[in-house]
């Protein structure tokens, strides 16, 4: 199977590259991430973060195709050939398909996201309805892999001032907690003209989410709060 | 030679839920506390469990610690220490509202409460009936328990360091653990991380296996160091193969599918646990289920045309019960074993998933080593928790569910332990002027090795060996050759060449560094299970298929340097409960 892979090594690349390999598979490599791994035992040198295997740890996010998704659970036969891969778009390469993700972590952290709750703690767990329960559903699944962020255009061009998809999907994960008791200081922070307004609903993190999930509705979410509260 | 160096009170090396529970106790304490983690935490493999945690809260009915106490005590083959069994079953209630309190999303019964689902090896009134004591969400417990964790760090302000390897033990002429040496991988750097505590929480070393559930990251790093560092490792040869990794692709399917009302059946439809365990059935012990199941394939009862697969059928629980409840485990056969399950069974197949041993400690997180006539003296300055850690609760066999108990109140236990210490020991002792010469030697070999092979060679090699000579089932003729052939292996990994040699990010010494610690577990593993003649747990011979409590209801314990044994007797004394005398196990 052929691939064209972005190679950049700064400490001996003038600039990036594509580098074109032809690479022959077993009957168990299932998915890009078996390729990536048999290509990886002849030419060491390339570089790539990868872990679970599995979809849940986020690890291996990358462009494919021209589209983010994780190289794990993306089947071999459905991609078209040459394959062609390229670090997760607008974020610094620090080598070959390795982003360097502070931005993206920078943003999720500036939303709090953390239960907020000053009641005194009871004895047990606090009760919460399976119907309260399931407002979480959709939300806090996000493995924080920045596919969505990193295929959304007004974060490309705002990642140090707007939240971005991920980081708003974690915020409304909390004001969607009936156990957490800061959505007004949480809705104070995202009312900004760049934390949540410079989503204009373009929907490639819904597009992209390897995990089903919808960003764009949740921020849809919050600006609803956010226009309740002033009303 | 020496290095740069970093002070902190503490160094806590990974940032699973084990390090991760215990960076939040050194954090909210105030400590000046440095997390070393390979990757982002959440990217840990904590967030790959699926099922739960166990803990007799009885929101579903009757439930109290002695029964999980027995359960584990049973589940352990009687080879768990009984002390450390009880602490982890008495703390686990607290463990889970503590998380719940942190936000949690569990998911809840109607009047509120969290919802347990039953699970193997699991029962109510010692070994009578299943009993439902799994807290968890959905089928993503691990992922939603290590988020949470991670948030509350970022509350707590607990200072990560990102893509960090710790390479070796740092420890003084007296044997005291003074920190580690640690790798930064973006830009190549090696330091020394200087800490008055060290808590070792790495995690497992599954990827000695050809065929696992286990992450790419989990190499056995904390194993590794220990071991290269003169600590012994403890019951090496208790390996857990869950019952229902996807055949083929190895991902996990949770026991979970079993608690919620899923079996397994034979290629002639039969549910044959009914035959191996007529009361607990597909819901016995994991050891138990997966001999079963590998039972059934070598006399002939596989699926397949190769009949080398069981097949895990659970759409009769009905489409809305696996939408709500075993979502992930849905996307992951449709995804890896190309079967809807609300339509289709899932073929499946006992897989590496556990290591039961690892670096001796007391249920305090102290890591202990004999020494002077007694079995237990505390290494100063060096903890260890979680599933790189052998308090030992697990003993042969570890029940579903106690893994993730295990990594949040021994990761909890050893951070108070470590905050006790760093009261009464104040102020940073001396390195000694070699603390760096080892790692030193090591990156230097690598660099200037020349004509050998490479780590992917090897350590394709080393999972092949382990998975044909030490199995589900064990044979002493593969055994004996498998220690010749593991310790060949282990002389070829001394030699691996990476060819790219640059700084940045360089993941080809970052997996021959790697090798260096899977190997010292496979070695430790294939000798132990060598040496014990009896069947007990996981650890199962054919040429002594009974365990055998007079010579055998004793700890291994491994040493790195001439492959050396010890035994250490199993504490069958609890702290405060009355002792379970070992008995015949059935299901």
């Amino acid at each position: 199977m052929r691939f064209r892979i972005y190679r950049y090594d700064p400490e001996q690349d003038q600039k990036p590259y594509m580098k074109e390999y032809d690479v022959a598979l077993e009957p168990s490599d299932r998915m890009l991430l078996d390729a990536l791994v048999r290509i990886k035992a002849s030419d060491d040198s390339l570089s790539l973060r990868r872990s679970c295997r599995e979809g849940v740890c986020g690890s291996d996010a990358m462009n494919i195709n021209g589209k983010n998704g994780l190289a794990c659970i993306t089947p071999l036969v459905e991609l078209k050939e040459p394959v062609e891969l390229r670090p997760l778009p607008g974020l610094p390469v620090i080598r070959d398909l390795i982003v360097d993700m502070s931005q993206f972590f920078k943003q999720y952290h500036s939303i709090k996201p953390y239960l907020q709750n000053s009641d005194p703690l009871p004895e047990k767990e606090r009760l919460q309805s399976p119907t309260d329960r399931e407002e979480l559903d959709g939300l806090y699944e996000c493995i924080l892999c920045a596919c969505c962020s990193t295929s959304c255009p007004s974060f490309w061009w705002n990642p140090d001032k707007f939240v971005g998809p991920a980081g708003l999907l974690a915020a409304y994960r909390f004001i969607a907690d009936s156990r957490d008791q800061a959505t007004n200081d949480r809705l104070d922070d995202l009312e900004d003209p760049y934390r949540l307004f410079r989503c204009h609903s373009i929907m490639n993190c819904v597009d992209v989410c390897p995990k089903g999930l919808n960003p764009t509705r949740a921020i849809g979410r919050i600006k609803e709060i956010m226009i309740k509260r002033m009303v | 030679m020496s290095l740069p160096t970093r002070k902190f009170d503490a160094v806590v090396v990974g940032a699973g839920g084990a390090g991760m529970r215990a960076a939040l106790q050194l954090s909210e304490a105030g400590l000046k506390v440095a997390v070393l983690s390979k990757v982002f935490p959440t990217r840990s493999h904590t967030v790959a469990a699926q099922g739960g945690i166990g803990a007799s809260l009885g929101n579903m009915g009757e439930d109290n610690w002695l029964w999980h106490m027995y359960d584990t005590i049973k589940g352990s083959d009687y080879l768990g220490d009984q002390d450390a069994i009880e602490f982890l079953c008495r703390m686990a209630p607290q463990a889970v509202y503590d998380l719940e309190h942190y936000g949690m999303p569990f998911d809840r019964n109607e009047n509120g409460t969290v919802y347990q689902r039953p699970f193997g090896g699991h029962s109510s009134n010692f070994g009578e009936r299943p009993v439902q004591r799994s807290v968890c969400a959905a089928d993503r417990t691990g992922h939603a328990m290590l988020h949470t964790l991670y948030q509350r760090n970022v509350r707590a302000n607990t200072v990560f360091f990102v893509e960090w390897m710790a390479l070796d033990l740092i420890r003084d002429a007296s044997g005291q653990v003074l920190g580690v040496t640690a790798m930064e991988m973006e830009t190549g750097e090696t330091w020394i991380f200087q800490a008055r505590a060290t808590l070792f929480a790495t995690g497992g070393a599954g990827r000695i296996y050809a065929a696992s559930t286990n992450a790419f990251i989990n190499t056995g790093d904390g194993l590794g160091m220990a071991a290269r560092a003169g600590i012994p490792l403890e019951d090496m040869e208790f390996w857990q193969f869950h019952p229902t990794g996807v055949a083929g692709a190895g991902v996990l399917i949770t026991e979970g599918v079993r608690g919620e009302g899923g079996y397994l059946l034979n290629k002639d439809g039969e549910r044959f646990m009914e035959r191996y365990a007529p009361n607990m059935k597909d819901l016995a012990s994991r050891d138990v289920v997966a001999r079963a199941m590998a039972t059934e394939i070598k006399e002939g009862r596989g699926c397949g045309k190769d009949a080398d697969y069981i097949l895990l059928k659970l759409d009769h629980i009905g489409v809305d019960k696996i939408e709500k409840k075993l979502p992930g485990i849905r996307e992951i056969a449709k995804k890896f074993a190309n079967v809807d399950p609300v339509k289709d069974p899932i073929p499946v197949v006992p897989t590496c998933h556990y290591q039961m041993g690892g670096i001796p400690t007391n249920y305090h997180g102290e890591v202990v080593v004999p020494g002077n006539g007694k079995d237990n003296n505390v290494v100063p300055g060096f903890y260890a928790a979680g599933e790189v850690a052998c308090a030992s609760v697990h003993g042969a066999n570890r029940l579903g569910t106690n893994s993730l108990t295990d990594l949040l109140v021994f990761g909890k236990a050893s951070g108070d332990s470590v905050i006790r210490y760093l009261k009464e020991n104040p102020g940073h002792k001396d390195l000694p002027a070699d603390a760096a010469d080892y790692t030193m030697a090591r990156l230097s070999r690598l660099d200037s090795q020349a004509g050998g092979e490479s780590v992917f060679e090897v350590g394709a090699a080393m999972r092949r060996t382990m998975q044909a000579h030490c199995g589900v089932f064990r044979f002493p003729d593969l055994l004996t050759d498998g220690v010749k052939k593991i310790r060949e292996i282990a002389d070829r990994a001394a030699r691996t060449e990476i060819k790219d040699k640059s700084k940045t990010f360089n993941t080809a010494r970052i997996e021959a560094l790697e090798l260096d610690n899977l190997i010292e577990v496979a070695r430790s593993t294939m000798v132990c299970a060598d040496a014990r003649q009896e069947s007990r747990g996981a650890h199962d011979r054919a040429d002594y298929p009974k365990r055998d409590d007079v010579t055998w209801l004793k700890h291994t314990l491994w040493y790195k340097d001439n492959d050396r044994l010890e035994y250490k007797a199993v504490n069958l004394k609890p702290l405060t409960a009355e002792s379970f005398e070992p008995k015949v196990r059935s299901y």
